[in-house]
């Protein structure tokens, strides 16, 4: 066990933990951005830097702090460390200039892109950036491929996070994607235009932290706050069947998995559940899933979701233990799920 | 049961004989109508003559093309979730190649609607428009029989290529210059484009 302090919140944590897990396991706003380590993949983190900590004390036995920012993700804790991240403003200042840089060829095309009102380069940027950039060349550009009727890549909006190169890697069999190239061309991209299909190839678009890759079959459908998440599940042959749909009117727009507060995904889902699986009557519906309230998804009506459910808790009471709540044939009316 | 202690049941007074003739009433009455026959006249006579209003009098909406003519309404629905009085609907979709000179980005408002009715004219939707596409105007809203007719479509509010509508007195001067600055890729049109495209850069 080694003893951590992080923002003066000390805790005991298991030997190899980083610094990053560690600050999650106090949780709060201490814990560090990331948008390239991703606690499911293993091997994920350490190009982005977004989750650099000034290590003020290396350990107990060697009290000397770390001669400049370390990366939160790759950094295991010692006993006896001391780490700041929110209560240091040399932290912020070199967290500002990492957004500065991820933002130098990203392309500000929000409007446009499907990702915007989930982004994590958005939240990121919003919250540690700066308001204008200093960069007056250019913008990288590629060509548009095509990788699938299923997958939408859009390479200039890559920040080469390798998140869906480690799905492809430890989920799929057979990857066919990677990241070709190297320094500023380098570029995520199939092989000779091969299309992406594999079962869980789908969850790409869930890694992704930004929108390069995106749900074609949602492709411009609406924008991310006009549609109403919902938990449900079904029995699917390949993965756990658990997603979050998300709803405009009576329509399924999109299927996802369903995302923690890191924005990691909980469980991995299959490309038929995805993909396939777009209307009420596939699925069980648990209820309304849980937004964040400042997120801009909450920006919307509530209220009907929130009398659904009540609704289902008072069934769960009533119900014998063990038994599930089946909303979803006939019973939900998606009616009421809108604020209408 | 009362919902307060604090109302009162009103006993209407006994009229006296005067009041009960009614006839002091109605002189006084008509004594006060005729004064404003010397008064000035707060009303105009609308259709012919008009109320000078200020230049950024908040009126109908416009949706702009860019210099070339392209829309340039992006159906981010930014102007949509800014609305307090949800006024607006959008449907968005992607252009065709061939149609970059109709539509300045990948996508577009397929369906973009206003329902004047619901519009409280806050201008909310033009503060929050990223593209400079939506502006309220100094033209009124007109009147109609139908409800139906309330609900403005892109048909009324896309500013036609024959009759653009000058919105720039409500454009403060930096903005306006930042505009002319062709080295940002949001001033650029499709046709700055191309023309850069040949020089071959």
């Amino acid at each position: 066990m080694a003893k951590v302090t992080i923002d003066d919140v000390t805790i005991e944590v298991p030997d190899g933990t980083t610094i990053l897990q560690a600050a999650r396991m106090i949780g709060g706003d201490l814990v560090p951005p990331a948008m390239c380590y991703y606690s499911k993949l293993k091997t994920s983190g350490g190009y982005c830097r977004t989750c650099i900590v000034k290590v003020e004390q290396g350990s107990a036995k060697d009290p000397r702090p770390m001669p400049k920012p370390v990366a939160s993700c790759r950094t295991t804790v010692m006993d006896g460390m001391v780490v700041r991240n929110i209560t240091s403003p040399e932290v912020l200042e070199a967290r500002s200039g990492v957004v500065e840089f991820l933002l130098i060829n990203h392309p500000l095309d929000c409007p446009v892109c499907d990702q915007a009102g989930e982004c994590h380069l958005q939240d990121l940027a919003y919250e540690h950036g700066k308001e204008e950039t200093r960069y007056e060349f250019e913008r990288r550009e590629f060509e548009q491929i095509d990788i699938g009727d299923k997958v939408q890549l859009h390479m200039n909006r890559c920040i080469l996070c390798y998140r869906c190169v480690k799905v492809a890697d430890q989920l799929t069999d057979g990857r066919v994607h990677g990241v070709l190239n190297r320094g500023d061309v380098a570029e995520i991209s199939t092989y000779i235009q091969n299309s992406i299909e594999n079962d869980f190839s789908g969850n790409v678009i869930d890694v992704c932290p930004v929108g390069a890759l995106t749900d074609k079959t949602f492709r411009f459908k609406s924008r991310v706050w006009y549609t109403k998440p919902v938990d449900a599940h079904r029995d699917c042959p390949h993965c756990t069947g658990k997603v979050r749909l998300w709803y405009k009117g009576d329509d399924v727009l999109r299927v996802t998995a369903r995302k923690d507060k890191y924005g990691e995904v909980e469980e991995w889902i299959c490309n038929e559940c995805r993909f396939d699986k777009k209307t009420t009557s596939d699925w069980v519906i648990e209820g309304p899933s849980k937004v964040d309230r400042h997120s801009v998804i909450s920006a919307n009506h509530y209220e009907n979701l929130r009398v659904l459910k009540a609704t289902i808790d008072r069934q769960k009471k009533a119900l014998p233990h063990g038994e599930k709540v089946n909303l979803g044939q006939g019973a939900l009316d998606p009616n009421n799920i809108h604020g209408k | 049961m009362p919902l307060t202690n604090r109302s009162e049941v009103v006993q209407p007074s006994e009229l006296s004989w005067s009041e009960r003739l009614y006839l002091p009433a109605i002189l006084k009455g008509m004594f006060i109508t005729f004064t404003h026959l010397f008064k000035r006249t707060p009303t105009v006579k609308y259709p012919e003559q008009k109320r000078d209003i200020a230049p950024v009098y908040r009126g109908q909406h416009v949706l702009k093309r860019d210099d070339a003519g392209a829309e340039r309404c992006t159906a981010c629905g930014l102007c949509a979730v800014a609305c307090p009085a949800e006024a607006i609907t959008m449907e968005s979709a992607e252009r065709n190649k061939g149609e970059e000179s109709l539509y300045r980005e990948e996508k577009y408002a397929k369906i973009y609607e206003i329902n004047m009715l619901r519009c409280i004219f806050c201008g909310l939707c033009e503060e929050a428009c990223p593209k400079e596409a939506i502006f309220l105007t100094d033209r009124i809203v007109p009147t109609t029989f139908n409800r139906g007719e309330f609900i403005y479509g892109k048909d009324k509010l896309v500013e036609t290529l024959e009759e653009r509508i000058d919105v720039s007195d409500r454009q403060r001067p930096e903005v306006l210059k930042f505009k002319e600055d062709k080295k940002h890729k949001h001033n650029k049109t499709f046709l700055d484009k191309t023309t850069t495209a040949k020089r071959g850069h």
